[in-house]
């Protein structure tokens, strides 16, 4: 049910997708039951901040580079706020969607 | 007029159990799943003990047919959080986070318990950073790294097994000399040259809270007290569950442990509120034993609601009773 309102992001194209405004960031997994109930939560969040910020997914099985060497991600799910490029919150774990909307507020 | 009948806070076996039995009794059931929908199958992999499934099945698979069945019945399914609950008063009320008020005359009490941590601080600062509750969540980040699984329990074994998949070495540091598992985890675990065992010790200090990241613990041997430390990437914890019940507190009766008394079935010591699950159980803490409490939950709420007593006992004299 992924939605079209969410970046997949890669490690490829994740410079080139974060260098400007507010990015979300949710890093997940297939096998990580966890991320499955934010999923939802996450997608929520691209529908209500769609133009104002970028909420973008980032399979950590598929993207070996990014998600462990630059932000250490060690569990899933992570959420990472970003504001042009750079790293400004980090969310472990579950949590409510306005604890998440809470954090890209601050940034905008 | 309440809004609904029954209500079932909570979304793992016990709470769907009730909702599909409330559901097919036309009850119309509300059942709100909490921040960890799902329950606690949902950090699970393979669940070989659900009867029906010769070749076991996914614990999150499960969780998912289990949830879309009790829809199938009429059960409606809220997401999010219950932020607090008035039982004092009837219809009951029960706040949520981003959602109206609801009222209901009986509630399902089905919010199960979660992971314990430690108790040092270090551990909870550094979730996520390399110390984590959940094996089959975090594991993939320890490939080839060294790590180590606290507890002695059936949970504890489980994990340090699975992560033998991953880790170069997994430590095994326990409080006693011997383990609390079952016989067949113990074999399953002592035969594993991956794993060895710390006995007579716990973790004193997980290092290292300044670089934000896990790079060993400081363990402490309880028979000598010494402190030696150990270098590692990763730290899992399984020493076992507490009961989620912060929002009932000082509404219903709870035990020294924070588990919710239940008596005759699914009763709670407030008339019209039933329990099930691991919120009230912490023996069994099956699969299995939860669904089926969650059917005595949802019986025992039909008949309630069929004879709703003219005197129910006021809840306000009854707790000032039990926590005076």
């Amino acid at each position: 049910m992924a939605s079209d309102k969410i970046k997949t992001l890669t490690d490829s194209n994740f410079e080139e997708e974060t260098k400007t405004g507010v990015v979300l960031v949710d890093f997940w997994a297939e096998w990580c039951g966890p991320c499955r109930r934010i999923a939802p939560i996450v997608e929520q969040l691209a529908t209500d901040y769609e133009g104002r910020a970028t909420i973008g997914k980032m399979n950590v099985d598929e993207n070996p580079n990014i998600p462990t060497s630059r932000f250490q991600v060690r569990g899933i799910p992570t959420l990472v706020v970003l504001k042009n490029g750079k790293l400004e919150e980090t969310l472990v774990g579950l949590a409510p969607k306005e604890e998440i909307a809470r954090l890209i507020e601050k940034h905008l | 007029m309440a809004d609904r009948q029954v209500v079932i806070i909570g979304s793992g076996p016990a709470g769907l159990t009730a909702a599909l039995y409330t559901a097919r009794a036309n009850l119309k059931p509300l059942l709100i799943e909490g921040l960890e929908a799902g329950g606690q199958l949902m950090l699970t992999t393979m669940v070989e003990n659900w009867p029906g499934f010769r070749d076991g099945i996914m614990g999150p698979e499960l969780m998912s047919v289990m949830r879309e069945q009790a829809q199938r019945f009429g059960a409606e399914i809220l997401g999010g959080d219950v932020t607090s609950v008035n039982l004092r008063r009837r219809p009951f009320t029960i706040t949520l986070a981003d959602s109206p008020v609801v009222t209901t005359d009986s509630l399902i009490i089905a919010t199960g318990a979660s992971a314990r941590w430690l108790d040092i601080g270090s551990d909870r600062r550094l979730s996520g950073h390399g110390v984590s509750t959940c094996a089959t969540c975090d594991g993939y980040f320890f490939r080839g790294k060294p790590i180590a699984v606290v507890g002695g329990g059936d949970s504890a074994m489980e994990e340090a097994i699975y992560l033998t998949r991953f880790a170069s070495k997994v430590s095994v540091i326990h409080r006693r000399d011997s383990l609390r598992a079952s016989k067949i985890m113990q074999d399953k675990a002592f035969a594993n040259p991956k794993i060895e065992f710390v006995w007579d010790s716990e973790i004193a200090e997980v290092k290292d809270v300044a670089k934000g990241e896990v790079t060993g613990v400081v363990v402490r041997n309880l028979k000598t007290g010494k402190l030696s430390e150990v270098a590692l990437d990763g730290v899992f914890i399984a020493i076992g569950h507490t009961p989620n019940t912060a929002l009932f507190k000082g509404q219903i009766e709870l035990d020294a442990n924070g588990y919710i008394v239940t008596h005759d079935g699914s009763h709670t010591n407030v008339p019209g509120v039933f329990a099930a699950g691991d919120v009230q159980d912490h023996v069994y803490r099956q699969a299995v034993t939860a669904a089926g409490s969650g059917c005595m939950a949802a019986i025992d709420a039909e008949h309630y609601l069929d004879n709703v007593p003219e005197d129910v006992t006021k809840p306000e004299e009854t707790i000032a009773r039990q926590n005076p």
